[in-house]
């Protein structure tokens, strides 16, 4: 037999599910950047043109979602370092807090215009 | 009276749910209502237990969707609404009803190096290994597993690959890894291949549910330090 969400509703194994989403979605995204970057090869009017499309409020939004994904995968890769490659303690769920609010934070910081 | 509506689940692989209304008892744990169904209900229900004081590891079963020890696990904090549906453990193949067959399970044991070799003989004095010294603690901290299967049964990546030796296997040769008295020198090369500690994705859902309140995920990560700097040193 199989489990069913049930056996998986807990803390660690969010973190997994966002981990491997977020991992997922970046994946995806790469080509995209890769192709981004290489209309700067057009030209600088391309590049430009290419740039003042992303001014976009929908774009923008778009962008927010990306930093929110890889803060998110990079805190939750730091917190698997952490927890794995440190001598064990019983910390788990304060990773898990502190990387959640790594991330939202830096999510928000984009969001906001700080950086 | 308050009555129990108890889902059962009954045949083998490919089966059903069977429904059996079962009175509230006050201090019921999850195994007398198994154990009441058998006796008052449905002599031919099959399942398994033994000390009924959590100390054998025969009892666990899928209590609402969580691998649990059932002889242990109180009605009241599982049965919300008076509901309970109790299925054989997953990634096991299934007997008959909550019955499922450990073979895998044990064998994955073997396999982890699970037996201690020692390098004494009965005419030797014994070994001293000082309480205090920090392996032991290790060995303290993973060594209360009863076996019962819970976190195996739990475990996705057993579900996805089915050599993955799993959480018991793992903490077991942790334990011995760090026995001084033990004498297996290829026990970290067991552990540490494809289907070994590395597969481990720290979901930690074993170390969620299981009743003694080890942490395999601890073991196994503690196999992965050890692993990584045997492979720096050349030695697997
Ligand atoms: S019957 Fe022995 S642990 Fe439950």
């Amino acid at each position: 037999m199989k489990n069913d969400f049930r056996a998986r509703n807990h803390p660690a194994y969010w973190a997994f599910l966002v981990h491997r989403v977020s991992g997922l979605l970046l994946a995806l995204f790469l080509p995209l950047h890769f192709w981004a970057l290489g209309q700067a090869l057009q030209g600088e009017a391309q590049l430009d043109s290419f740039l003042r499309w992303t001014e976009q409020p929908l774009v923008k939004f778009a962008e927010v979602v990306l930093v929110l994904l890889l803060a998110a995968h990079m805190a939750g890769g730091v917190r698997l370092l952490m927890l794995e490659f440190l001598a064990w303690r019983d910390w788990h769920k304060s990773l898990l807090a502190a990387a959640a609010g790594l991330s939202i934070a830096a999510g928000l910081a984009f969001l906001l215009n700080l950086v | 009276m308050t009555v129990l509506q108890v889902k059962v689940w009954r045949g083998g692989e490919s089966g059903h749910y069977q429904e059996f209304e079962v009175p509230r008892f006050e201090s019921q744990s999850v195994l007398d209502v198994v154990t009441y169904i058998q006796r008052s209900l449905d002599p031919t229900l099959s399942y398994r237990f033994a000390c009924r004081v959590g100390m054998c590891g025969s009892c666990a079963m899928t209590v609402n969707g969580k691998a649990r020890w059932t002889c242990r696990t109180h009605v009241a904090k599982v049965a919300a609404a008076d509901r309970l549906e109790i299925a054989p453990l997953a990634n096991l193949p299934v007997v008959k009803d909550l019955v499922t067959d450990m073979s895998p399970f044990f064998e994955k044991w073997a396999a982890a190096h699970g037996r201690f070799q020692g390098g004494r003989t009965r005419r030797d004095d014994f070994e001293r290994v000082p309480p205090d010294s920090p392996q032991r603690g290790l060995v303290d901290e993973a060594i209360e597993c009863i076996g019962c299967g819970i976190c195996y049964s739990s475990c996705d990546v057993v579900s996805w690959n089915a050599d993955y030796l799993g959480p018991a296997a793992l903490n077991r040769a942790w334990t011995l890894v760090n026995d001084v008295r033990d004498t297996d020198q290829t026990r970290l090369a067991a552990v540490a291949g494809d289907a070994g500690c590395h597969a481990c994705h720290t979901q930690m859902t074993c170390t969620e549910r299981c009743p003694k309140q080890l942490s395999p995920t601890a073991s196994i990560a503690g196999l992965k330090r050890l692993a990584l700097a045997a492979a720096l040193e050349g030695e697997i």
